[in-house]
């Protein structure tokens, strides 16, 4: 028998105001634990919230770039449950009346093809903080750390309309890529600014009626997001087959283990008692505001995408790539216009240094390689200064911070050398050195010669400590060797 | 000095006629001498008070001195005082002590008035007795037998007693009006969105409301020019300019248009209230007040509709208090479940679990249309039936509350008996519209208040009619025995 999956998400993205949703508390992240928290948003007795306009702004904004109904009138509501990393008890978030109503956002397929996911609602709502079970506090204590608390986020609901984990995936990557392009959330997902929640059932191929889904909460990386999504998908065709029945349940997924596991059950679901908060009045947004909004908006990366390819001459992949990350398309046309070579800068930057980053871990907002030096060395290569080879040690180099490609360069005295005649001269020169291997060129196959060139290019580049211009020794070789002919 | 008025108290401080140490000295006398018998004041700041009695004296002999420079006051335990216990009458916050002030102490502060202390109150303005506080019952100083009315009970029977020329209140469902009544002395509930709720501990939000209580109706205007502001850290609170309360005090009450609702003096009145009311509006009408039968038909929905609205949003409201971050924890909890559960349970007292039972039930899955929901409706229907009566009144009058005040014990066991104490006092509170109890006879050596209902934001002729009633009265100068 075979099976369709049916994928929805709901996806919590961090706004990147400098103080929080309701207070005038700072959100930078890593301080000190509570040390970033108010009486505010520690929920003393007799404060009260205060609605950050910014964040509204930056909700609006999310709004205008999925094409959706923006909520004239929105409201905030109480969801009410009791947990140490919740100060008030309730959670002040949206339900009725969201910001954001009905949006599409279209993604790239793999094969090339596009398709429109639809997204139900986002609504803003205050982030929680957080339990800390380890470090300094023994077995029978846990820490809480309300620097989070009250973080403006919006939560994106999608409708069920992905098919695949690879759908899924592509979905919340566009998500990424247009939140960080408009530059209301830095997409920093090891940092929780972006969190998952993944919804899934399976169904008969063919068949309209849904399956029972289950939600997995709390997935923060793309790469946990697709584990945690196929392995659902099978454990759920598994249990069908196996005559079992999917229970209605949140799971939980653990990206160091892979494993996933059930966190509550549909019954021991929580009555949220919402209603409507009275602290707060109803956010009114105006026609004038959402045109400010529009006309100020940053460029969307399909735009973006389309600019690439039309002002730099990228392919339609590679302009798509770079320009799906705020940070990596703006690094892009900074090497770009730094270095004036189009084709190196998006070789670079989607090569070498994306590569390097990942194996670290790191963003590119982090890259110990800044776009001015990646441009710098970009100049020395394009003017044929360093070979490619030297390039990469270079590169190297300034990654570990040891200063420009030039300094670098100079420091190491890796100068190719380009000296028409001081390349004849080494080339003759090794020539003369290696009688034999001329005599056993001289005597080869026309055909097979070619591959002879390789072991006097060695020498070669021995001799010049592999300094020599690989192209023009190779020119120069053949012209001398032709000569003995 | 003590049966001065806060007007004559300004006056006497800014031509030296005492200085406000001396005046604040002889009220914390009266405190320490006095209070033992009422047990108005849970918290007294004496070095505080001289301080600042001693600052304002420095700016009076400066001649820079602010409007209500150097008066001594007292503030309800509602309302949070940076550096000083603010308990809201409850066993949960007997240990709290805020690190703010509430914009309401501020703006006094500002103003150069003198805290002597904090006033005892219902617990989390919970009751209409002040039985339900932590600190035990505050005794209404014209029989201290029976209450003095709540939940702003302490404020009210420390103004009868003379502890204090006036105090802060907050007024959610009557909490201004009713023990002002009880205790005969003058207190508005201004209208909803008019005092900063900033630092002022939540009941139920969309009904609290802070307002001043004083024996006269000048000396409340004066309190609540310094007490009104527009604040931008409260988002319910209206950006209005606030006027000088006084300027009209003396206005004629001629042509006033005065709005009788019938359905005030219905069954339950007690008929010596019916009585004392139905006398003070024929003054206002030898005034030159006209009376005016009006009906606002859905009355008797507002006592069901607040005690739904007003419990849903206190089980919220109070979900804070957790025992994780301040306040009352229990001992040695097992595990969290068990911190939560026993730190609430013996931290709260009976009313306020009661309620937050209550609001939890109403906002429930399956329940909150019936409850909730419906009550919302009817609370717009009860704002209409005002927005309707004022098309044609200026003010509305009526008792403050069914009878005077009861004693001890009396209505301890029905929850329901006691929300009646309320019944004419909730609507102005669901309608957002301000009101004010002055006194106004006496029934069995027992005060009776009259209620004036304006239309929003007419504080100003609230207190214009009740200053002028008062000028041909002198209900709100009699003392209780032993007390002038």
């Amino acid at each position: 028998m075979s099976w369709d999956t049916v994928i929805g998400l709901e996806i919590h993205v961090q706004l990147a105001t400098k103080t929080k949703i309701f207070s005038g508390a700072s959100t930078a992240y890593g301080a000190e634990p509570n040390t970033q928290a108010c009486a505010i948003d520690l929920a003393m007795p007799g404060t009260l919230p205060v609605l950050n306009k910014q964040a509204v702004n930056y909700a609006i904004m999310f709004g205008l770039a999925i094409d959706a109904e923006i909520g004239q009138v929105s409201a905030f509501e109480r969801k009410n449950y009791f947990y140490p990393d919740l100060p008030k008890g309730y959670q002040t978030t949206q339900l009725e009346k969201p910001i954001v109503g009905r949006g599409n956002v279209e993604i790239q397929l793999a094969d090339g093809s596009t398709k429109n996911v639809r997204i139900h609602h986002a609504h803003l709502e205050e982030d929680a903080g957080k339990s800390l079970h380890e470090g300094n506090f023994n077995s029978s204590f846990s820490g809480i750390d309300l620097n989070r608390a009250g973080t403006p986020l919006i939560e994106i609901v999608s409708e069920p309309d992905m098919t695949s984990a690879e759908e899924a995936i592509a979905f919340a990557k566009k998500i990424h890529s247009i939140v960080t392009s408009i530059g209301i959330c830095d997409g920093e997902m090891s940092q929780g600014s972006m969190r998952f929640d993944v919804n899934v059932s399976v169904k008969p191929s063919g068949s309209d009626t849904l399956g029972t889904r289950t939600e997995t909460k709390n997935l923060n990386s793309f790469k946990f997001m697709e584990e945690a999504i196929k392995r659902e998908v099978a454990r759920q065709i598994d249990v069908i087959e196996d005559g079992g029945t999917i229970a209605q349940e949140t799971r939980l997924y653990n990206g160091e283990t892979k494993v996933a596991r059930s966190m509550r059950s549909k019954e021991e679901a929580n009555d949220y008692r919402y209603f409507p908060c009275p602290d707060l009045l109803p956010v009114v947004v105006s026609d004038e505001q959402i045109e400010e909004l529009r006309r100020n908006m940053p460029e969307l990366p399909d735009a973006r995408q389309a600019r690439f390819v039309e002002q730099y001459g990228l392919s339609e992949y590679d302009a798509g790539i770079l320009s799906s990350d705020a940070a990596m398309a703006n690094y892009f046309e900074a090497v770009s216009s730094a270095c004036k070579n189009a084709k190196l800068a998006t070789n670079w930057t989607m090569g070498e240094l994306s590569a390097r980053l990942n194996n670290e871990d790191l963003s590119i907002a982090n890259s110990p390689v800044s776009a001015e030096q990646l441009a710098g060395l970009i100049v020395r290569i394009a003017d044929n200064s360093i070979s490619g080879k030297m390039a990469k040690e270079v590169f190297e180099a300034i990654w570990a911070g040891e200063g420009s490609a030039d300094q670098i360069i100079e420091a190491r005295g890796l100068k190719q050398v380009s000296d028409s005649g001081a390349l004849e001269q080494m080339v003759v020169d090794v020539l003369a050195a290696n009688q034999a291997m001329v005599d056993d060129y001289i005597n080869t196959d026309e055909a097979k010669r070619k591959k002879k060139l390789g072991g006097f290019m060695g020498q070669i580049m021995k001799a010049s400590k592999g300094q020599a211009n690989p192209q023009q020794v190779n020119q120069i070789l053949a012209q001398k060797l032709n000569e003995l002919l | 000095m003590h049966n001065l008025t806060i007007a004559e108290l300004v006056k006497g401080l800014q031509s030296k006629e005492f200085t406000s140490v001396e005046l604040t000295q002889h009220f914390l006398d009266r405190i320490a001498n006095l209070d033992p018998a009422y047990n108005a004041v849970i918290t007294v700041t004496t070095e505080q008070a001289l301080q600042a009695a001693a600052a304002a004296d420095q700016r009076l002999a400066d001649g820079n001195a602010p409007d209500l420079c150097g008066v001594p006051i007292l503030h309800k335990d509602i309302f949070c005082t940076d550096g000083v216990r603010t308990s809201c009458g409850s066993k949960m916050l007997d240990n709290f002590i805020p690190p703010y002030n509430a914009t309401v102490v501020e703006n006094f502060e500002k103003a150069g008035a003198v805290v002597l202390g904090k006033t005892n109150m219902d617990e989390f303005a919970m009751g209409s007795s002040n039985e339900t506080s932590f600190y035990g019952a505050v005794k209404n100083p014209w029989a201290t037998d029976s209450v003095p009315g709540g939940s702003s009970g302490g404020s009210a029977a420390a103004v009868a007693a003379r502890l204090a020329p006036g105090a802060t209140a907050t007024d959610t469902g009557g909490s201004i009006r009713q023990p002002a009544a009880l205790c005969g002395i003058s207190g508005i509930k201004p209208t909803y969105g008019r005092v900063s709720r900033w630092g002022m501990i939540a009941f139920a939000s969309s009904l609290d409301q802070g307002g001043p209580m004083a024996r006269t109706a000048e000396d409340c205007a004066l309190l609540l020019n310094c007490m009104a502001s527009y604040d931008d850290k409260d988002s319910t609170c209206i950006d209005r300019e606030v006027p000088d309360y006084t300027a009209n005090l003396n206005r004629s009450v001629k042509g006033l248009r005065i709005g009788v609702p019938k359905e005030y003096f219905s069954e339950g009145l007690h008929p010596g209230t019916e009585e004392a009311v139905r006398a003070a509006l024929a003054k206002l009408q030898e005034q030159g007040a006209e009376l005016v039968e009006i009906s606002l038909p859905n009355s008797a929905l507002s006592v069901p509709a607040y005690y739904v609205i007003a419990p849903a949003e206190a089980s919220a409201n109070l979900s804070r208090f957790d025992g994780a971050r301040y306040g009352y924890r229990c001992e040695n909890p097992k595990d969290l479940e068990d911190m939560y559960c026993r730190s609430r349970a013996e931290g709260f007292g009976e009313e306020v679990q009661r309620r937050i039972l209550i609001g939890t039930y109403c906002l429930s899955a399956g329940y909150y249309d019936a409850y909730y929901g419906k009550s919302q409706q009817v609370r717009q229907l009860i704002q209409q039936d005002f927005v309707s009566a004022f098309e044609n009144v200026d003010l509305i009058m009526g008792p403050t509350c069914p009878s005077p005040a009861f004693k001890f014990g009396a209505k301890g066991d029905d929850p329901v008996a006691m929300y009646l104490e309320d019944i004419y006092t909730i609507a102005t509170n669901l309608a957002g519209l301000p009101g004010m109890s002055i006194p106004c006879g006496m029934v069995e050596g027992k005060p009776v208040g009259l209620q004036i209902i304006g239309n929003y934001f007419d504080e100003a002729g609230i207190l214009n009619a009740a200053h002028q009633y008062q000028q041909a009265s002198d209900w709100h100068t009699q003392a209780p025995e032993g007390i002038a």
